[in-house]
């Protein structure tokens, strides 16, 4: 098989349930996450948060914290580099307050002790002196003329003039004649949406384990999903030579892209620099949810013309998101997904990133697209209901198609939006009987995918069997899925293969996991790098042999002549060539460095039924089945479970999670009792069908799966719902005191 | 600080504590047995279940004191040197572990489950399973492992 190869069949380990390399740590409790590790002489360090939403750091006294004993040492943003710019100033901004405190929960100071007990009394201890500044945590009220500024000249030059300084980017796309669009439809629904910011909400809260000498030579575990950013990121915070500060990757508990910053990190370095100890710092949840990135609320307004037939003659879309005191709301990717299933000739969508009183936002699982969803999926149904379409067909007839232009650009390559659609149509949940009460909802919903920088060694063992290193941190399973591309390409049982998530000091630059990007990209370079392998095995066959490298093919773990031309040899296995291979060349190691920018798009299809209980607004999910596109699956077991974790977090997003401020604009809801996740007794078995249209970026038709699952529930539910309770609710969550709001509405208003 | 004499896992332990110490972090940090997991510190999520005197809690509501003179079971006693629990077994080929954050205390909670109720319907599955929080699958896999399991070990008995 040459070098660049595609592969569609005939697997015998790709496509398998093979079960997790790392499994039986996991269920043993060994395995290691963010704060599981120690180090001799360890301090345990606490941070000093901002009580307030927007205030002036007028003083911070540390001496009685300085006094407790156990004590070792207390950083402000004084022991942080100084003269930073652009994004990495945003970076430390958020990392420890400057000037001023952005939003509750803001960290100002930090504090290293001997014991956890005494680093949080002496926390306590540090006293801050602020002076209070009017606040502002709603999107539509921060681009409002009387809002406060959150900072001054943060808007790039992208921003319409006159608009508020706390908008701070704005986005454009579209094409064709929006106007004469509307003007061929038969009917044009307009309406307005709001989804409140909701977290990632990862079990495991973010955590290290810091080690930073004099020398400026330092060494850092943390859970987090890209160690290589870490690295670089700290280095920029700190003043150090990026190569000379080590970052391993612990396991992760959970990151959905809220993983992808660093918060803590640059601190317990600080605090280690300055007390000349290991440092662990390990947020607290309330932590968790007051300052790290939970995503985004957004006020949308969707208008859409659709003919009688069901064609959309035109589609637009506004979005305005907000995004905490920083830059960076992900409204161009919402304006973007937003009409992407769509095949359009009239589409023209608008955004706007507002800075407000709150913290920054971080991505989460396919950031912006499944509020975009929300919007316009819900005018589209709105849309077949006042028709009387079906609402499968509908979205059939202006489903976008290879070769069509997508609503931001682009022509899509080969998609399989289709093939979920009529998945979904056939599949019996689409035909099944519904219960009094009960109403059914659609969606689809789109994400991008991503390549990225990414960095694969594969090393064979004197045995036969391969070590692989790969940079990309495992969160949901990848390390089986990394093992299984690499055991197909070397022809040898998967169980032969050990994959290692390598740190910063052992592989090439590798980007976070994120973008979906892990089995696509860390997979064709698996890929390549084991078939860059094989070609060093076929070469000493072929030296052994005293034939040409080319007259030498791989088959199921070993080298044979490519024919009766080739000459007659016996096969010579894996174990046989790697026994031999210092006294034939030296070690065999194959490596692929790139960037790879054939990630395929995916699309899904999700059917939900909801029962909405009209006397309490209760919602309670019944019934889910999830279609969506995954190119090929490498472990089917670990793509349903993308499949269902994705609509979980949907479910959750779509009917009870939200970041409550008070009118003070502290956050009120920061445990989990109160910011209520989906548990078991809430949720039904969510159904999955894996539809396979191959990415002809991929080797082997990968699409990465991650994300694209989170992108139609909040909209299928909403559809749902509205069917049930027989009112359109226009706003995210859809939690009882809402939906109670929007019945009494409609009787009182008809 | 206290002196604590408990039994964990069956072995006789014991360890000195801060009155103000949970037993989550006596566990952790005093005795290294770190499978037990902090997701919230507050009872909600049950990353750090296990059992004192038979009985399921989340070690993070119970203070370390309190383990004196009883008897604690965390997930590194769930395996018989090398042979995992049928449990283990089951989250493992069910693939009902994604990030495997909330697994240990999982596997707790269910474990205890099955003592009580050899034959727990879905439904008793996911109200006893309500505690314990999981971000990553949905439950989906996990349900079905525990329902399979009970199957199992009916068969075997």
């Amino acid at each position: 098989m040459a070098f660049d190869d595609t592969k569609t069949e005939d697997f015998k380990v790709v496509g398998q349930r093979v079960k997790r390399p790392d499994g039986v740590d996991k269920v043993t409790g060994k395995a290691k996450f963010g704060a599981d590790a120690v180090a001799p002489g360890m301090l345990f360090a606490a941070i000093v948060r901002s009580p307030h939403a927007h205030a002036r750091i007028v003083k911070i006294d540390t001496s009685k914290a300085e006094a407790l004993s156990g004590v070792k040492g207390i950083v402000t943003r004084a022991d942080f580099a100084t003269g930073l710019t652009g994004g990495d100033l945003d970076v430390l901004e958020n990392v420890m307050a400057g000037e001023k405190a952005l939003y509750d929960g803001h960290a100002v100071a930090a504090v290293a002790a001997t014991s956890q007990l005494i680093a949080r009394d002496a926390a306590k201890l540090v006293e801050v002196e602020y002076e209070v500044l009017p606040h502002v945590t709603d999107v539509d009220k921060a681009m409002a003329a009387d809002a406060p500024v959150i900072r001054e000249g943060a808007a790039d030059q992208s921003v319409p003039e006159g608009m508020h300084a706390n908008v701070v980017r704005y986005h454009e796309s579209g094409h064709g004649d929006i106007e004469a669009g509307f003007a061929e439809a038969d009917l044009v629904v307009e309406d307005s949406f709001k989804t409140e910011a909701t977290h990632q909400g990862y079990i495991e809260p973010h955590a290290c384990l810091a080690q930073l000498g004099g020398d400026n030579k330092g060494e850092l575990w943390c859970c987090t999903q890209g160690h290589w950013n870490v690295q670089k990121l700290c280095a920029a915070m700190l003043g150090l030579e990026t190569s000379q500060l080590r970052v391993t990757a612990s396991e992760i508990g959970g990151g959905f892209g809220g993983k992808t910053a660093v918060f803590i990190e640059p601190v317990a370095l600080a605090l280690s620099r300055k007390t000349s100890r290991p440092v662990k710092l390990v947020m607290s949840r309330s932590e968790v949810f007051r300052a790290t990135g939970p995503t985004a609320s957004t006020s949308m307004d969707i208008k859409i013309g659709m003919k009688k037939d069901g064609t959309i003659t035109a589609g637009q879309g506004t979005f305005r998101l907000q995004g905490g005191a920083f830059p960076g709301a992900p409204m161009e990717f919402t304006a973007m997904c937003a009409f992407a299933p769509y095949n359009l000739q009239n589409v023209k969508q608008v955004g706007y990133d507002v800075m407000a009183n709150r913290p920054k936002q971080a991505a989460y699982r396919a950031p912006g697209s499944p509020m975009a969803a929300f919007a316009v999926e819900s005018v589209i149904d709105e849309l077949c209901k006042k028709l009387g379409l079906d609402p499968i067909e509908v979205r059939l007839k202006n489903a976008s198609k290879q070769g069509t232009k997508a609503s931001f650009g682009p022509t899509w390559d080969r998609i399989g939006l289709v093939e979920t659609l009529e998945a979904a149509q056939s599949h019996p949940h689409y035909s099944a009987p519904l219960k009094e009460g009960q109403g059914r909802g659609i969606s689809c919903g789109f994400w991008f995918n991503h390549g990225g920088e990414t960095s694969v060694t594969l090393a064979l063992s004197e045995d036969g069997t391969a070590q692989l290193s790969v940079g990309t941190p495992d969160i949901g399973g990848s390390r089986a899925s990394m093992a299984q591309m690499a055991a197909e390409e070397l022809g040898i049982p998967y169980e032969n293969i050990r994959t290692t998530i390598a740190d910063t000091a052992t592989l090439g630059y590798n980007e976070v996991s994120h973008g979906s990007r892990v089995t696509y990209a860390s997979g064709l370079a698996t890929i390549k790098a084991a078939r860059a392998a094989v070609k060093i095995l076929c070469a000493r066959a072929a030296a052994k042999w005293g034939i040409d490298e080319d007259a030498v093919v791989w088959e199921n773990g070993c080298a044979k002549p490519s024919g009766p031309n080739a000459g007659e040899f016996d096969p010579l296995p894996i174990d046989k060539l790697t026994r031999s291979m210092g006294r034939t060349g030296g070690p065999i190691v194959g490596h692929f460095e790139a960037t790879p920018e054939g990630a395929g798009v995916s699309f899904a299809t999700h059917i939900v039924d909801a029962e909405v209980d009209k006397e309490t607004g209760q919602t309670k999910v019944v019934r889910y089945t999830v279609v969506q596109d995954a190119g090929k699956a490498i472990n089917p077991a670990y793509v349903e479970g993308q499949f269902q974790g994705g609509a979980a977090q949907g479910i959750g997003w779509a009917l009870n999670e939200e970041y409550i401020y008070g009118e003070d604009g502290r956050l009120q809801n920061s445990v989990f009792l109160d910011y209520r996740i989906p548990v078991a007794s809430d949720l039904p078995m969510i159904d999955t069908v894996i539809v396979e249209v191959p990415n002809p970026g991929h080797p082997y038709g990968v699409r990465g799966v991650g994300e694209t699952s989170i992108c139609p529930p909040l909209a299928a539910i909403a559809n749902a719902v509205s069917n049930a309770a027989g009112v359109r609710l226009k706003e995210l969550p859809m939690s009882p005191p809402r939906i109670l709001a929007a019945l009494e509405d409609q009787a009182n208003n008809g | 600080m206290i002196h604590v004499n408990t039994k964990i896992n069956g072995d006789d332990v014991e360890f000195l504590c801060d009155p103000r110490e949970t037993l989550l972090d006596a566990l952790r940090d005093k005795l290294g047995l770190t499978g037990s997991k902090e997701g919230c510190g507050t009872g909600d999520c049950g990353a750090c279940s296990v059992t004192m005197d038979g009985r399921l809690v989340c070690s993070c509501l119970v203070l370390g004191a309190e383990a004196d003179g009883k008897e604690i079971g965390t997930v590194e006693g769930m395996a018989e040197g090398e042979n995992l629990h049928i449990l283990q077994e089951k989250f493992i080929e069910h693939a009902a572990l994604q990030c495997g954050i909330c697994t240990p205390g999982i596997l707790v909670a269910t474990k205890s489950l099955l003592e009580k109720h050899p034959e727990p319907t879905e439904t008793q599955v996911r109200y006893w399973l309500a505690g314990n929080l999981c971000r990553c699958t949905g439950y989906d896999k996990i349900i079905r492992a525990v329902m399979e399991t009970a199957a199992d070990l009916r068969k075997a008995s």
